[in-house]
């Protein structure tokens, strides 16, 4: 149980009934008035952000949320659908809540799936994926200036700029946080 | 030599401006009241029996408490004759700390005796005026990318008029519904002060705290507050001297404070009894490190003190 005083930036909190991420956060009092906790929220389900104020008294619960390792199985219709290691249980996010992840997302790769209350919300990757680029276009040799580049296409269908020198079929290691490249990853 | 070490000394070599800029805007008050016939004033930290209010609590100290305000003690003195008093004075509130907030912060609070509360606005702004001068802000002030000019007369607005101006709802409705404070700090107040100095003032009688209800209107008290760029910056009121109206208020505001299980404080019987001496008079308490912030251009107070609670 958490009181408004203790809420921080980055604090999750359960209110009505839906996890919610506080992303600022201040301290206000105005002239002889009463405290207030000033806050912006993001409802961690729909993504919705919210301003609102609370008082000393206000109280929140802690959001039940935690990770849980599962395997990516495939796509259907606008639902990404993942499978428990543990269990064999299979859970489904919708594109909304796949957002940015969807570009790293290949066959068996094996993610972090957020649950709230045991209810899949969301999706971490791991930092770095290997793809496979299938459609670049070809190296022209004489092109030699260090540090151009050009998009290529890898096989999720994310487009992505690569050093002039990579070529189709080869592996491409990315930064799942920053979605760029970082190197050609051998085999 | 450890690396926290050396943070440290940084971190308070890079306040050198900051902490000149305070030095420089302490002699300019104090000489700005000096030359108005003011008598400079040294009241305890530590008292029995803080001013109680429902939203603002004292730091123990022993079985006796920091003072909230000098505020108590400086009316005992307008009590005994003193007419003209100011200090500067380290005033403690707990849990206060957020962006413009220190538990422990410095306040000018003076008094007039024969003053209402316009009388002491005036005498505001020609203080601030005459400090920005010495500061070397002759017509404006810059803050946020905004000038703020400072020509006088500076903005009057009744705060029954800022809520018709700013607000989705009356003043009215405001109280009605409980919600003054959240309408003020997310509609009225960072509108204040924003294009020159405004004087906010005629609050409702229900938030009067040490203020003398108005005369021909007793919805209202006769309390202002004075905003610069968004930024709250004084509090005044033309000062209630009916001993037994204030201690009504006192024994209400008591019983909201134990209501929520805050430190019990003592009736303060003796600023009450010097009450049926205090002249009519006005007072107002200006945040000084506030005011810093705005000479500063900042919106932290982190950065115009040198110490805060969390370099200690």
């Amino acid at each position: 149980m958490f009181t408004a005083s203790d809420l921080r930036k980055g604090l999750r909190v359960k209110i009505d009934n839906e996890p919610y991420i506080i992303t600022e956060f201040n301290f206000v009092k105005p002239g002889k008035g009463q405290a207030l906790y000033r806050t912006k929220l993001k409802n961690m389900i729909n993504g919705n952000q919210y301003e609102r104020s609370f008082r000393s008294v206000d109280t929140f619960e802690t959001a039940d949320l935690r990770e849980k390792k599962m395997q990516y199985l495939y796509k259907e219709g606008d639902k990404y659908c993942f499978m428990d290691n543990e269990n064999y249980e299979q859970v489904y996010l919708t594109e909304t809540q796949v957002d940015e992840a969807k570009n790293f997302l290949i066959d068996n790769i094996e993610v972090e799936i957020l649950l709230f209350e045991d209810r899949p919300i969301g999706i971490s990757l791991p930092n770095f994926v290997d793809l496979i680029v299938t459609e670049a276009e070809p190296w022209a040799k004489g092109d030699t200036a260090a540090g151009s580049t050009k998009p290529v296409k890898v096989q999720t269908g994310y487009t992505i700029l690569v050093p002039t020198f990579v070529t189709e079929g080869e592996k491409i290691r990315i930064d799942t946080r920053t979605g760029e490249y970082l190197t050609r990853v051998k085999g | 030599m450890s690396e926290s070490l050396l943070d440290n000394d940084f971190n308070l070599a890079r306040k050198s401006q900051a902490l000149q800029a305070r030095a420089k805007l302490i002699q300019s008050i104090c000489l700005f009241f000096i030359h108005h016939g003011f008598l400079e004033i040294e009241t305890p930290l530590r008292i029995p029996s803080p001013a109680p209010e429902e939203h603002i609590e004292a730091i123990p100290s022993d079985d006796w408490f920091l003072q909230t305000s000098p505020e108590l003690c400086m009316k005992r003195l307008l009590a005994a004759g003193y007419q003209r008093i100011f200090q500067i004075s380290k005033c403690f509130r707990a849990a206060e700390r957020g962006n413009k907030h220190l538990p422990e912060f410095t306040m000018l609070e003076w008094y007039v005796a024969q003053f209402d509360y316009h009388q002491i606005m005036y005498q505001c702004e020609a203080m601030l005026i005459n400090a920005f001068k010495d500061m070397g802000h002759d017509q404006y002030i810059i803050l946020q990318n905004k000038n703020i000019n400072l020509a006088p007369p500076w903005e009057r607005i009744t705060v029954a008029d800022a809520f018709s101006r700013y607000a989705p709802i009356s003043c009215q409705e405001a109280l009605h519904q409980d919600t003054f404070d959240e309408i003020m700090v997310e509609y009225i107040e960072p509108l204040l002060g924003i294009d020159r100095p405004t004087f906010i003032y005629d609050y409702p009688a229900k938030l009067a705290a040490l203020a003398k209800i108005k005369m021909n209107d007793p919805t209202v008290a006769e309390r202002f507050e004075l905003y610069i760029g968004g930024l709250e910056l004084a509090n005044g009121f033309s000062e209630l001297t009916d001993m037994n109206e204030q201690r009504q208020r006192f024994e209400e505001a008591l019983k909201l404070r134990s209501a929520k299980n805050w430190a019990r404080y003592a009736m303060p019987e003796k600023f009450l009894q010097a009450l049926q001496t205090m002249p009519e008079s006005a007072g107002i308490a200006l945040g000084i490190d506030r005011l810093l912030m705005i000479l500063a251009n900042t919106c932290q107070i982190d950065d115009v003190v040198a110490f805060t609670p969390e370099m200690l």
